[in-house]
């Protein structure tokens, strides 16, 4: 093809380096060379039709990139230098990295994969160079994130095998099972999962609390990360709408097959946010916003707007979002008061909210917080002051499908366990929820066979039979110092040595570890 | 065009289950048959009105043991945490069996009670429910 100018203006720059990359097969069927485009029963007529969210080509992309970590990079240096861990607003808030490095930075290179394999799959060039690109994000977010909490792991304990912990430990099998559930899905059931429902739907209820969260407490190579992330954010949101848009205008047969879909992942999405509601209202020493505002924020209002503006394609808003929206009173709550009690087994410190916590929580839940959940801190306080710590030293139930323990309550009883279950093929599997139910008969050949990791221990899959050799042994974390209550813990004896509140402990290393000269 | 495994409908335990849409027979065995577990069976039991205990209890049981063996032996050791577990008489107290009312022989086997493999129990001890009025 002819080129008049010697320097491309970036429309047909973008062309050349994306769309022409491409070629029409000839001696090739089309279905053979994507031969997972269609088993899926989305109709694509013309893939022309694709809008680039951002007109992005691989040699910019570089360009911007690089400068980006140049930049990052520096900044984790000064941190290190610095001993800027020194300057958090308390120790506690290092177990909100605990569960982002174990729970969420393995995601991210699990949605690289994902992404590296769909980027493969559509015949639509377009299509192809988005997922290509997110892929490499997804990776580099994976890294950055790990070096950007790496400072940590030197003084803070439970940050020492993340990756490895993430395919073992009990609760990390709910971000793992969520996205392998979206992997081993079809090429457009996995952008609906996680481009659409998760990235541009749910995404600023993990990003901005963490983000923020790191922000308001102080940790500097985070928030960086999370600056650094944020343009590459931007272009994962704007493709999951473009995903979502162009599938359904294609042909109007996708629309319930998108729907179901948007259901299910709506809901696996809540499901696994479940984790963050906890650490933005108890994990944050100091807090950014609640839980219930950040939902009414995020999903409420913004995702009530997404809602509207589909709904000239036939999409409504997912099928039990009205359990999500009620269980905003709840959910932290529960969640927390669950791993207070199996802190034994996690990578992570539990504790009681302080006082003030306590009030502040009063203030952000008026109508659960004093009547439901107050007296049972006040209770669990008394026993830890009596010599009682609680550890609830039986394995709970799991949903067969979210993997979470069956710990959530009824919509408007949050005194009933919600319980479901059914019998399918002569074998009875159990689920927190009416929803997880609907997305277990809707597929039960892939939930049949999801690995439970308490049904794991028992069939003796787990190193051993009993939880402390389950959780020294096979999960790598060590008792004594990973887990259990936070006060008292090496953790909080080593904080209170920074702080100047407390003799060093022994074993410590006096170099690494000095008092703030301020 | 792969052979596509699905979706059919058939009925079961009356509900309309569907089957998964994959590009190859995909069929799994179920990974949690009884057969997994080296000759115990799973149950799960919760005390309804005390979520002092987040969850039910999953406890891994003998089939043959007693329904009273498995009050003495798994569940009260399991509550034992809670201020109201000295006064549950468990055996005396009312049970559903995976969603039915149902009365229990204390001196007969898990399997003769017909509680297979995970099966769930929720017993409710009239009079005790929960710390706090609110079922803790």
């Amino acid at each position: 093809m002819a080129v008049k100018n010697k320097k491309l203006n970036l429309k047909d720059k973008y062309q050349y380096l994306t769309r022409d990359m491409a070629w029409e097969p000839t001696y090739q069927k089309k279905e053979d060379i994507y031969p997972d485009e269609s088993f899926e029963g989305i109709k694509i007529l013309d893939w022309s039709q694709w809008e680039d969210p951002f007109r992005l080509t691989m040699d910019a992309y570089w360009k911007y990139q690089a400068e980006k970590e140049k930049k990052l990079y520096a900044i984790f240096d000064a941190f290190a230098q610095n001993n800027g861990h020194q300057n958090i607003t308390d120790a506690r808030y290092v177990n909100a990295l605990k569960l982002f490095l174990t729970g969420v930075s393995p995601l991210e290179h699990a949605a690289f994969q994902g992404y590296s394999k769909v980027g493969r799959q559509f015949s639509g060039a377009g299509a192809r160079v988005a997922c290509q690109m997110q892929a490499i994000d997804e990776l580099r977010h994976s890294q950055t994130q790990q070096h950007a909490m790496s400072h940590y792991n030197k003084h803070f304990n439970g940050l020492h095998d993340a990756a490895y912990m993430h395919d073992r430990v009990w609760f990390l099998s709910v971000p793992k099972s969520f996205f392998d559930d979206a992997r081993s899905a079809g090429p457009f059931e996995f952008l609906t999962a996680i481009s659409f429902s998760f990235e541009y739907v749910l995404t600023n209820l993990l990003f901005v609390p963490f983000m923020s969260g790191a922000a308001y407490n102080n940790d500097m190579a985070t928030v960086t990360f999370g600056f650094s992330a944020q343009s590459d954010e931007a272009r994962h949101m704007t493709l999951g709408l473009e995903v979502i848009k162009f599938i359904l205008e294609q042909h109007e047969d996708n629309v319930p097959i998108v729907q179901k879909w948007i259901d299910k992942w709506f809901w696996r999405g809540f499901r696994l946010l479940s984790l963050v509601s906890m650490m933005m209202d108890y994990m944050l020493p100091k807090k950014v916003m609640s839980w219930a505002e950040a939902w009414e924020v995020y999903y409420e209002q913004n995702g009530g707007a997404l809602f509207k503006d589909l709904e000239r394609y036939g999409i409504r808003p997912p099928k039990y979002e009205d359990v999500a929206n009620e269980a905003k009173h709840h959910l932290s709550h529960q969640l927390w008061t669950t791993f207070y009690q199996y802190s034994h087994a996690t990578n992570f410190h539990t504790w009681i909210p302080t006082e003030e916590e306590m009030d502040w929580m009063s203030e952000k839940y008026p109508d659960t917080f004093d009547k439901y959940y107050r007296p049972r801190y006040e209770f669990l306080a008394k026993e830890h002051a009596e010599g009682r710590r609680y550890y609830n030293n039986t394995l709970p139930q799991l949903c067969q499908v979210c993997q979470v323990p069956t710990l959530f309550t009824e919509k408007g009883d949050a005194t009933k366990l919600s319980h479901r279950q059914i019998e399918h093929e002569g074998e009875r599997y159990h689920f927190c929820s009416e929803a997880c139910c609907d997305i277990f008969k809707d597929e039960p050949e892939k939930y049949v066979q999801a690995w439970l990791p308490v049904h794991q221990i028992y069939q003796g899959n787990c190193g051993g039979a009993d939880v402390e050799t389950v959780v020294q042994k096979y999960y790598h974390i060590n008792i004594g110092e990973d887990n259990f209550e936070y006060v008292g813990s090496p953790d909080h004896k080593r904080w209170q040595f920074i702080k100047g509140m407390a003799p060093q402990q022994k074993g410590d290393d006096e170099a690494a570890e000095k008092p703030n000269a301020a | 065009m792969p052979e596509r495994a699905g979706p059919v409908t058939h009925k079961n335990n009356k509900v309309m289950i569907m089957s998964v849409n994959a590009l190859y027979d995909y069929k799994f065995e179920p990974r949690d048959k009884v057969e997994n577990f080296n000759g115990m069976q799973l149950v799960y039991v919760q005390w309804a009105g005390h979520l002092m205990f987040c969850a039910p209890f999953a406890l891994l049981v003998e089939p043959d043991m007693s329904f009273r063996a498995l009050i003495e032996d798994a569940l009260k050791p399991a509550v034992a945490a809670h201020p109201q577990s000295v006064k549950a008489d468990f055996l005396a107290a009312q049970w559903e069996l995976n969603g039915e009312s149902f009365t229990p022989n204390a001196d007969a086997s898990l399997v003769d009670n017909g509680i297979d493999h995970k099966s769930m129990l929720v017993v409710t001890t009239p009079g005790l429910d929960g710390m706090f009025n609110t079922g803790y």
